[in-house]
């Protein structure tokens, strides 16, 4: 298990054990954190699963595919710390990882 | 008024396989799909990504799976409507009226709601102020382009779309293309022009940018001001503006029309997959009920249930009687095998 947190657009924070090998998307859905969609179901085709990485730990992350930077274009407010949550698979590396949520995802 | 014994909502493979069932057993249906094309998810999200869990088919692609899909309906007539949004549903004397966003309406007994994460809409601007000037200076499509003649467009998204109208506004109008990033996902052959086109003048390119505040009169954009990563901010004047990001999926009117929700979807029993509405029947991705799985096979068991729950309401008088296609004459007369 690995520590994930998840802080709401109002502030609120869900702090979660989350299986290594689930996505951090699944790790929300699985445990009704509010603010992730995932309508496409983690096929990395609807942009609604967006979270903004914290800054110290967007660098460790594994790069982004190609297709994931596209997709972002479509995602509500992206910055320069967005990533969609469905491509991010737990590990232990990724231990304490805090994503914050988008004030909404459509 | 149409009058038919079932409408389906949605046209993607639960949909589809959803008709194929009504028609074997007899009954006839119109099926209703805002997007401009049969296929839903699979043919808009993900045509060209493999699917491995499609029962004795190893590997498909969503596009093929439609096109299989809609190969199986080729022994019916199935009257599609696409490009319409079912708006309302009001219950008449133990039938249901159905009104579209054209004007199309139906009388039935039977809606199957196969809308699976909602109907696509485009996506649009978050500024909540771009509200006030939809339709009006901010568009999300284009329906007559010789409005922005002679007048300054700015145009924001990174793909074809953005890209297309882009290079052809240009010709006639003074352009502005906004993009939050260097790169481009169009085509290279269109990407290549544009940036031509940008080097010689007449495109304005603003990469890296977004929209930051859009100001003018009650009826018109004046100006808007696009914001750097770098938080400068620039300010430019422009008569209209174009969003393209691609499409979201909402569940839209179906969450006026008295169903019991969770969430984006829609309780139902296991039997019928009928909602808390009689005659209204849910499945697919956007139906929920103890152990639902979201699996295009789960699609086509449910539709094939609430295909037989639709027999009892179109055909009070009659009895349904279950067959196979593989001996029954009845089937083979339907679907053209047998005189």
């Amino acid at each position: 298990m690995t520590k994930i947190v998840y802080i709401e657009n109002g502030g609120k924070s869900h702090s979660i054990d989350v299986q290594n090998g689930l996505t951090v998307m699944e790790g929300a859905i699985q445990n009704n954190v509010p603010g992730i969609d995932a309508d496409c179901g983690g096929s990395m085709a609807c942009a609604t699963c967006h979270v903004y990485v914290k800054e110290e730990w967007f660098n460790k992350l594994p790069k982004k595919e190609d297709g994931e930077e596209d997709m972002l274009d479509m995602a509500f407010e992206p910055n320069k710390f967005s990533r969609l949550s469905c491509q991010l698979t737990v590990t232990d590396e990724l231990d304490g990882l805090t994503v914050q949520l988008p004030s909404k995802q459509a | 008024m149409i009058k038919t014994d079932a409408v389906i909502i949605g046209a993607g493979p639960t949909g589809l396989f959803t008709a194929h069932q009504l028609k074997l057993i007899g009954l006839d249906c119109e099926v209703v799909d805002n997007l401009d094309k049969i296929g839903g998810q699979c043919i808009e999200l993900y045509p060209d990504k493999p699917i491995y869990d499609i029962p004795a088919i190893p590997e498909c692609t969503g596009e093929e799976l439609t096109n299989s899909l809609i190969d199986q309906l080729k022994p019916f007539n199935i009257k599609f409507h696409l490009n319409e949004r079912v708006e309302e549903v009001k219950n008449n004397n133990d039938r249901w009226e159905v009104k579209t966003n054209k004007g199309t309406s139906f009388n039935t007994p039977n809606i199957i709601i196969a809308g699976g994460v909602g109907s696509f809409e485009p996506r649009k601007f978050s500024l909540k102020d771009c509200e006030k000037f939809e339709d009006k200076s901010i568009f999300y499509a284009i329906k007559d382009k010789t409005i922005f003649k002679n007048k300054t467009v700015s145009i924001f998204g990174g793909g074809d779309s953005a890209l297309d109208w882009a290079i052809e506004l240009s010709k006639n109008s003074k352009v502005n293309l906004i993009h939050r990033r260097d790169e481009f996902r169009g085509a290279k052959s269109t990407v290549d022009k544009m940036h031509k086109w940008a080097k010689e003048g007449s495109i304005s390119l603003y990469t890296q940018y977004q929209l930051k505040d859009v100001k003018g009169g009650p009826e018109s954009l004046e100006s808007i001001d696009i914001e750097h990563d770098n938080k400068e901010i620039k300010h430019l004047k422009t008569d209209f503006v174009l969003g393209f990001f691609g499409l979201i999926m909402q569940l839209g009117p179906i969450a006026n029309w008295g169903l019991n929700l969770d969430k984006k979807t829609i309780n139902v029993d296991t039997e019928k997959f009928e909602t808390n509405q009689k005659g209204i029947y849910a499945v697919g991705d956007i139906c929920t009920y103890p152990g639902k799985l979201k699996l295009i096979l789960s699609g086509f068991h449910e539709g094939a249930l609430a295909a037989r729950a639709c027999f009892k309401l179109a055909r009070p008088n009659e009895k349904y009687r279950f067959e196979f296609t593989t001996t029954s004459t009845n089937l083979l007369k339907r679907l053209g095998k047998k005189e």
